[in-house]
């Protein structure tokens, strides 16, 4: 130790104040890890905790409560199939109708737009991502069954329904609610976090890239197809991955219009339900400890599989590009 | 298909009719496609737009004074929404108080100690996880942890699922946040002789508080409309009460009740509270997005 630090260091000992710090250093450092092993001890807690309280009811019906199609409270007879058959029907439905249509909004605001419209457009699309689901629910209640039962699908019924293999697809009366429904509310509320996403990994490609396609002639499309789609496939796929995880679990939206059926329906315009509108809905009337609430909790432990699987896959495809 | 057609014609470029044709070919696959994305992106608005409009329009039409002096009544009684707001409001701000320093805590830790440890990856992993996870999911497993061993619905199970899904969303911002600070600057305080948590706590986390408090703000906003994770856990509650002990109130859970419920009064009731509701969560998410561009 040196004249000069020594005076700098004021009055304490270098050792006491070092003492201090390494002290300080460790209880934080502890705390920041705590924390974290904490959020790893959340998502154990979340796990153990669905698996036990449907404990009862996977006993009671061992594997096939996964694939059975009753649901009779009554009897007391639970089974997981026709949520399971609807959450993930309208799951895909839903991303197969948002996927272009957010491919198009995020082309246009990283290709397309004019440098002044992307800020507003961008922002407008985020705020559409923050509307509360309940808010989507209603507005699909209230506005758009209404709609579907009065024009697109009598519409849709007369014509589509009438063709010879895909028909029975489109059949039945026009209800305005149903999986149909749930799916166009779901797609129009994942759009945003497909768009965002998408714009987000399509603003990661190298501009040298783009500029040497556009430099050989190519048109926007081209190099879109040619450049930047093959360039950012994974996050795209990723993206996409995650709208699905969105999808899967959104309760209060599908709630309001599936029309809550516990069957299978054929006809995409028939009603019925999700493993998560049928937990919000069913919960109310179960009682403490009963077989039925087991069921519930038991639902509510496969969707977090079914969810757990998509959004690992997601986050697997879109880390390497993201970080890179 | 480009390249195979200019396969079949040897020289294109020497062929000035395939040459045009080719071209305008190409030129005319390019406009229906913009179109396109300019009709998708103008879809994408006219949901917004729709959204807006009817809750302007619906909302405005129920809004009173009432709605914001008066507890929720029965039906016909001309009840309005004073309870199930400042219910709202509380959950949220137990809610956001108990997660954000959680959050805070394991961002630092992700971006200041485990940068590229395996563990610090699988942390990363499990709360992008929670990030997405169906909040109906947290609901379930804070009645499972709270309200049954407790004996029933209460505020306080409310406010922590609500905690346990600010958690992972702040965690996200400050890590982010934190991974943007030049690394001469830790070197600097360092340098100067501070121990590292002085570094973090007095350098880092100035440096990064405006993007923190826009990840705080956007997590508010989240919380503030979530129905689901409070269906089961402080279940809603019609009449005046702050005893979080107790089955409490909250906006969103009302609007549920109110708008699935066959009275008149009522679902005008659920419309204005759909109005307060959205009007809070988008102003809080562009005051979050102003404070993140004026620092910058």
């Amino acid at each position: 130790m040196s004249q000069a630090t020594a005076t700098a260091v004021e009055a304490l000992p270098a050792s006491t104040r070092r003492a201090a710090g390494s002290a300080g250093d460790r209880v934080f450092e502890a705390l920041c890890r705590g924390a974290g092993v904490f959020v790893l001890l959340l998502l154990g807690a979340i796990i153990v905790e669905l698996f036990i309280g449907g404990w009862q009811a996977f006993r009671t019906f061992g594997f096939g409560f996964v694939t059975s199609l009753e649901w009779d409270p009554v009897q007391e007879v639970f089974g997981a199939g026709v949520p399971v058959y609807g959450t993930i029907l309208t799951a895909v439905l839903a991303i197969i109708l948002a996927v272009p249509v957010a491919f198009g909004v995020a082309f246009f605001l990283t290709e397309l737009a004019p440098e002044w419209m992307r800020r507003p457009v961008g922002t407008a699309v985020e705020l559409l991502a923050a509307v509360p689901s309940i808010i989507y629910g209603m507005w699909g209640f209230f506005v758009v069954v209404p709609v579907m039962a009065r024009h697109i699908q009598p519409a849709i019924i007369d014509t589509v329904g009438e063709l010879p293999v895909i028909g029975w697809l489109f059949e039945g009366p026009p209800f305005g609610t149903g999986l149909f429904t749930a799916a166009l509310i779901l797609a129009i509320m994942i759009l945003p976090f497909i768009a965002a996403t998408m714009r987000d990994v399509f603003e990661q490609v190298p501009p040298v890239f783009k500029e040497s396609a556009y430099g050989l002639g190519a048109t926007r499309w081209e190099v879109m197809r040619g450049v930047v789609l093959p360039y950012t496939r994974t996050s795209v796929v990723g993206g996409i991955m995650l709208g699905l995880g969105r999808a899967l679990g959104e309760t209060m939206a599908v709630t309001f219009v599936i029309g809550n059926a516990n069957r299978i329906a054929t006809s995409l315009f028939g009603p019925g339900n999700t493993i998560a509108s049928l937990v919000a809905l069913e919960f109310g009337e179960s009682q403490l400890g009963s077989l039925k609430l087991s069921a519930l909790l038991a639902l509510g432990f496969i969707l977090f599989v079914i969810s757990f699987i998509v959004l690992a896959i997601s986050r697997w495809l879109l880390r390497p590009r993201l970080k890179g | 298909m480009a390249s195979t057609t200019y396969a079949a014609a040897a020289r294109p470029d020497k062929d000035p009719v395939v040459a045009a044709r080719l071209g305008t070919r190409r030129r005319r696959v390019d406009s229906v496609i913009r179109i396109a994305c300019v009709a998708a992106t103008l879809l994408g608005l006219l949901f917004l737009f729709s959204i807006l409009v009817t809750l302007a329009w619906r909302g405005l039409d129920a809004m009173t004074f009432t709605v914001f002096t008066d507890v929720t009544r029965p039906p016909g009684s001309n009840g309005g929404l004073l309870n199930a707001i400042v219910g709202s409001i509380i959950q949220v701000v137990i809610g956001t108080a108990i997660g954000t320093p959680i959050g805070m805590l394991v961002g630092t830790y992700l971006a200041e100690y485990a940068r590229g440890s395996a563990f610090g990856n699988v942390v990363r992993f499990v709360s992008d996880i929670l990030l997405s996870a169906p909040s109906i999911l947290i609901g379930l497993f804070v009645y499972q942890l709270l309200v049954v061993p407790f004996g029933g619905f209460s505020g306080w199970a409310g406010s922590i699922a609500l905690a346990i899904i600010v958690i992972p969303i702040v965690v996200r911002t400050t890590e982010d946040m934190l991974t943007l600070i030049p690394n001469t600057l830790r070197e600097a305080v360092i340098g100067l002789g501070a121990p590292k948590w002085k570094m973090i706590t007095l350098v880092c986390w100035r440096a990064a508080l405006s993007g923190i408090i826009t990840g705080v703000l956007l997590a508010v906003a989240r919380v503030a409309g979530e129905t689901a994770p409070l269906l089961f856990t402080s279940l809603g509650n019609n009449a005046w009460n702050t005893d979080l002990t107790r089955p409490y109130p909250s906006l969103p859970v009302t609007i549920y009740a109110y708008a699935g419920s066959p009275y008149e009064d009522w679902i005008a009731l659920a419309w204005s509270g759909a109005l307060i509701i959205t009007l809070g969560v988008l102003s809080l998410n562009i005051l979050a997005r102003s404070i993140f561009r004026a620092k910058r």
